[in-house]
C-alpha cells in the first residue's frame, strides 16, 4: 500500500455490502461503480467450476504469455476493488455460509440466467426470510418475467431484440450494429442505479424489493423519439433508406457523417448544426463547390446530402485526419476524428486519469477502465485488480463470521468453499 | 412510494443532459426544467405530432422531459438571476450542461451556489470536463461517439465503408447514465454525512470507458481491435455471426455452438424441418451430440473432428435461416436453449408480446390534446418504488405561477 500524505477522502458508499455473484460486464460492471465508491463488494464465485461461469475469466487480452483464470484482462477490468470469495452451493456448509453473508449483507445481486438462485434454494422469498430488508436485483436478457422469461443472452442478443444493432448502420447495407455490447455496459449502468435507487427507498422506508431488470427493456427506452414517430405518428424506422445512421434528423444537420482522410482507414466526423456552422465550414473549406445553390439552406443541403458527402469527403480524404479537426475546430464547427485505441488512450489529454493502473496479485501491474467524473467530495478509488479464485476467503469469512484460518482450511478440505 | 420523493432537481434546458432528468423524474423525483425566454433550442427538434411544426408538438421534447415541470428564467437578467438563486435554496440536485464559463461568468457556479445551499449537489456536464483545452470545442453526438472510441468499433468488414456512429443518440446517453448514476452516489452519501459536492461528468470521458474491449484490449495487451460487421470488434477477425433468414431478415447467431446438447437441438430441428437429408454433415452433428463435454476453443483449427463438428453446426445454422423466418429462427432457437436473436427495429421490439405482457408501453395523457400516447416504459422494475411517468413533457414557462409564484 501506497502512503498518502493527504487524509483518505470519504467514500460515499461506505457501510454498504453487497453479495454479489455478478458476471461477464453487464453484473460486474454495475458492482465496479459501487465497489469504486467504497461499498464492500464480495464477488462470490464457484470453486467447483473454478469461476468459469464467467467466461471472461480466463480469456484474453492478456497481460503477457502466462495463461489461466487468474489472467483475463477482461475480467480483471470489470472487478476492480471487489473482494473474492468461493461458495460452493451445492453442499449444506456452503448453504449456511451463503445465508450467513445474505444476513450480514443489503443486496444480492445477480446476472444469471432466471431461475438460477432460486434453483439453489436462494429465491427472492427465501432471501426475505433470511434478511427482511434485503434488495436483491437481477440482470437478465429479458428479465425474469414473461413469455422469453426462460430465453438466455449475450449482449449482442440483447442489442438485435432491442433495436440497437437495427439502428446502427448504413442504407443498402447488413445491419452494422454495435461492435462490442454496448449493452453490457449499459445494462450495468441500470443495474447500478436500481441498486442505489433500492437503497434510497430502503433509507426512507426500511423496506427492500426485488428489483427485475431486463436488459432488452433498458435497451428499449434508447430509442425515445423514434419510438414516439411510430406510435404517435405511425411511421416505422424500418422504411426505405433507413437506417442511416451517420446522418441525422432529430435534429436535422447537414452536413454529418464520417468521412475519409488519408492514411490507412483514417476517418474524421464532422456535424454542421446550422447555416452558421455550414457558414463556419465553406470558410474552413475555401473551395468553389461549397457555393453550389444546391448547398445554400439546410433543407438543400439535406436533399442533396448524398452530393455534399460526396464533395467533403473529396476535400477531407486528402488530410490527416487531425489537421482536419483541428481546423474546423478552430472554426467552430463540431469535428472529431474517429479516434483509434491507442490514440484515445495514450494521446489524448482530455482521457487523462480515466486509466488508472490497479494491482493484481497475480497479473501485477495493469491499466484499466477508470470512471468519467470527478465527485468533489467523495472521489472513486480504484487500486486493486480484481480477485482471484477465493483470494478473500479467510479475510472474509474470518472478519464476518469469525472463522480462524484452521476453519477456512477445514471448510476448503470439506469442498464448501 | 418514489424512490425519489421529496428530492428537488432543478435542470437547466440542455438537449445534451435532458435524459439525466427524465431519469430522475420518472423515479418520481421532483425536476423542474428552466428555460430561457423563447423556449429551449430543442422543441423545434422533429419528429412532430402529425408533422406539424410547433413549440409544444415535438415529439424529442415530449420523450426527454417527461415527468418534469417547466418554469422560464433569464438567467442574463438581474431578475432572473435573483429568482434562480431563491429556487435554488430549496433544490438538492442541479443538473447544467451549460457552455464553459458561462455559469461562472453570471456569478452562477457551484461556488457561488453553494452559498444558498450548502449541501447543495451540482452535477457539471461538459463534452471534455471542467477546464479542459478543449472547452469551447462546439460537439454533437456523432463527434462524440468518433473521438471517444464507439465508432472506431462500429461498421463493416469493408473498411471501404465508414466507421458507423450507433444511432439513437447514445453518446449524449451515456453521458447521462454517468450523471444520474453520480448524482444518486451524492444523494447516499449527503443521506449518511449531510454533505452535498460538485460533480464534474464528461461525455468524451463516458464514452471512452463504454467500448468494452476496445480500450481494454490496447490497455492490457497494447493490441487494436477492428470492426467487423454486426458482431464484436477483434484484433483477430472471427467470423459471422448475422444471417440472413428466409423473410429477407436478419438475424444474430450469437456464440456458436460447442456443447453436445447444442448439436443435438439443432440436429433435432434439421430433422424437423426435413432438412437432414439434404446436408451430408449432419453426421457430424450426430457425433457432436454424443461427445461427453463441449468443444474447447483450442481444439478448433487444430483437431480434425471437433473442428468439422464446429463448422457443421454453424452450416446447420445458416442452413436453418435459409428455411424460417427471422422471427421463427429466434423462438425456435431459444426454445431450443440456443440464445439467437431476431434483429428488430424499434418498433418491431416495442410491439413484441414479451415486452407487451411486461407493461413496457405506458400510456401517457396529453390532456391539452384530449389524447392519450403510447410511451416507452421503465428501463427497471422497482415493484416497491415505481418507475412512473407522472406528466407529460412541460409547455413553455407552464409552471411558473406554480413555482415561482
Amino acid at each position: 500500500m501506497e502512503a498518502y500524505l493527504e487524509p483518505t477522502p470519504p467514500a460515499a458508499l461506505a457501510g454498504i455490502r453487497i453479495c454479489d455473484f455478478c458476471g461477464q460486464l453487464a453484473g460486474a460492471g454495475a458492482t465496479k461503480w459501487l465497489a469504486a465508491f467504497g461499498a464492500e463488494v464480495i464477488r462470490i464465485e464457484d470453486p467447483e467450476r473454478e469461476g468459469r461461469w464467467d467466461i471472461l475469466r480466463g480469456i484474453g487480452p492478456y497481460v503477457d504469455e502466462r495463461r489461466g483464470l487468474e489472467f483475463g484482462g477482461g475480467y480483471n477490468n470489470h472487478n476492480t476493488q471487489k473482494l473474492g470469495v468461493t461458495i460452493n452451493v451445492r453442499t449444506a456448509r456452503g448453504k449456511e455460509l451463503l445465508t450467513e453473508l445474505i444476513r450480514q449483507s443489503d443486496c444480492v445481486t445477480e446476472n444469471f440466467a432466471a431461475g438460477v438462485l432460486e434453483r439453489w434454494g436462494f429465491g427472492y422469498e427465501q432471501l426475505k426470510v433470511i434478511k427482511p430488508d434485503i434488495i436483491y436485483v437481477s440482470n437478465c436478457g429479458f428479465g425474469h418475467i414473461g413469455p422469453y422469461g426462460a430465453f438466455k443472452t449475450w449482449g449482442p442478443i440483447v442489442q438485435a431484440v432491442s433495436g440497437l444493432t437495427y439502428a446502427s448502420g448504413l442504407p443498402d447495407q447488413p445491419p452494422a450494429g454495435w461492435g462490442y455490447s454496448y449493452m453490457d455496459h449499459t445494462g450495468g449502468y441500470y443495474m447500478a442505479m436500481a441498486i442505489m435507487l433500492a437503497l434510497l427507498h430502503r433509507q426512507r422506508t426500511g423496506e427492500g424489493q426485488w428489483v427485475d431488470l431486463a436488459c432488452t427493456e433498458a435497451a428499449l427506452t434508447l430509442h425515445g423519439p423514434a419510438l414516439l414517430d411510430w406510435t404517435v405518428n405511425g411511421r416505422p424506422s424500418r422504411r426505405e433508406g433507413q437506417p442511416h445512421s451517420n446522418r441525422n434528423t432529430s435534429p436535422p444537420m447537414a452536413p454529418h457523417g464520417i468521412y475519409p482522410c488519408a492514411g490507412d482507414d483514417a476517418w474524421v466526423a464532422i456535424a454542421c448544426r446550422d447555416d452558421a456552422d455550414w457558414e463556419r465550414l465553406t470558410a474552413a473549406v475555401e473551395s468553389t463547390w461549397t457555393e453550389d445553390a444546391a448547398y445554400a439552406s439546410l433543407d438543400a443541403r439535406q436533399t442533396n446530402q448524398d452530393a455534399l458527402d460526396e464533395d467533403l469527403g473529396a476535400w477531407t480524404a486528402t488530410q490527416d485526419k487531425f489537421a482536419v479537426q483541428r481546423r474546423l475546430r478552430d472554426a467552430g464547427v463540431p469535428c472529431s476524428a474517429v479516434q483509434t485505441p491507442q490514440e484515445r488512450v495514450d494521446h489524448d489529454p482530455d482521457t487523462e486519469g480515466l486509466w488508472p493502473e490497479v494491482s493484481h496479485t497475480a497479473m501485477g501491474r495493469v491499466r484499466v477502465d477508470g470512471l468519467p467524473v470527478r465527485m468533489s467530495r467523495t472521489p472513486w478509488r480504484i487500486e486493486r485488480g480484481a480477485p482471484c479464485l477465493g483470494e478473500h476467503n479467510e479475510e472474509v469469512f474470518g472478519r464476518l463470521f469469525g472463522l480462524s484460518t484452521a476453519d477456512v482450511a477445514q471448510l476448503r478440505a470439506e469442498g464448501a468453499i | 412510494m418514489s424512490a425519489l420523493a421529496g428530492v428537488r432537481v432543478v435542470e437547466l434546458a440542455s438537449e445534451r443532459i435532458a435524459f439525466a432528468g427524465k431519469l430522475l423524474a420518472d423515479m418520481g423525483a421532483d425536476v423542474i426544467l428552466v428555460e430561457p425566454p423563447g423556449g429551449d433550442p430543442a422543441r423545434g427538434y422533429p419528429p412532430f405530432l402529425d408533422d406539424t411544426p410547433g413549440p409544444d408538438r415535438s415529439l424529442w421534447w415530449w420523450h426527454y422531459h417527461t415527468s418534469k415541470r417547466g418554469v422560464v428564467i433569464d438567467l442574463e437578467s438581474a431578475e432572473g438571476r435573483a429568482r434562480f438563486k431563491a429556487l435554488m435554496a430549496e433544490t438538492d440536485v442541479l443538473l447544467e450542461s451549460e457552455p464553459a464559463g458561462r455559469l461562472a461568468r453570471l456569478g452562477l457556479d457551484y461556488d457561488d451556489l453553494r452559498q444558498v445551499r450548502g449541501d447543495l449537489i451540482f452535477v457539471s456536464m461538459t463534452p471534455f470536463g471542467r477546464g479542459s483545452r478543449n472547452d469551447d470545442a462546439p460537439v454533437t453526438d456523432l463527434t462524440i461517439l468518433a473521438g471517444a472510441g464507439p465508432a472506431w468499433s462500429c461498421g463493416y468488414d469493408d473498411h471501404a465503408l465508414p466507421p458507423v456512429r450507433g444511432g439513437g443518440g447514445q453518446g449524449f446517453h451515456t453521458a447521462c447514465h454517468f450523471a444520474a448514476l453520480s448524482a444518486l452516489t451524492a444523494l447516499l452519501y449527503r443521506a449518511s454525512s449531510g454533505e452535498g459536492q460538485f460533480i464534474d461528468v464528461s461525455m468524451h470521458g463516458a464514452s471512452n470507458v463504454t467500448t468494452e474491449a476496445a480500450s481494454y484490449s490496447w490497455l492490457v495487451a497494447r493490441q487494436t481491435v477492428q470492426r467487423q460487421t454486426g458482431r464484436h470488434a477483434a484484433a483477430v477477425p472471427t467470423q459471422g455471426t448475422q444471417m440472413l433468414c428466409k423473410d429477407g431478415r436478419w438475424v444474430n447467431t450469437g456464440v456458436p455452438p460447442r456443447s453436445p446438447a447444442e448439436f443435438g437441438y439443432i440436429l433435432g430441428w434439421l430433422r424437423e424441418l426435413g432438412l437432414e437429408e439434404g446436408f451430408p454433415d449432419a453426421i457430424f452433428l450426430e457425433i457432436g451430440a454424443a461427445m461427453p463435454k463441449p468443444i474447447t476453443y483450442d481444439l478448433i483449427g487444430v483437431d480434425a473432428e471437433a473442428t468439422a463438428i464446429f463448422s457443421a453446426g454453424r452450416e446447420a445454422l445458416a442452413l436453418i435461416a435459409e428455411n424460417v423466418s427471422a422471427y421463427d429462427y429466434f423462438i425456435g432457437f431459444q426454445r431450443r436453449g440456443i440464445a439467437v436473436g431476431v434483429i428488430y427495429s424499434p418498433e418491431e421490439a416495442f410491439e413484441d408480446e414479451h415486452f407487451r405482457a411486461r407493461g413496457f408501453q405506458t400510456a401517457v395523457t396529453h390532456e391539452d390534446l384530449g389524447r392519450s400516447f403510447r410511451y416507452p416504459g421503465a428501463p427497471y422494475q422497482l415493484p416497491a418504488s415505481p418507475w412512473r411517468i407522472s406528466r407529460r413533457a412541460p409547455k413553455l414557462g407552464e409552471h411558473d405561477r406554480d413555482i415561482l409564484g
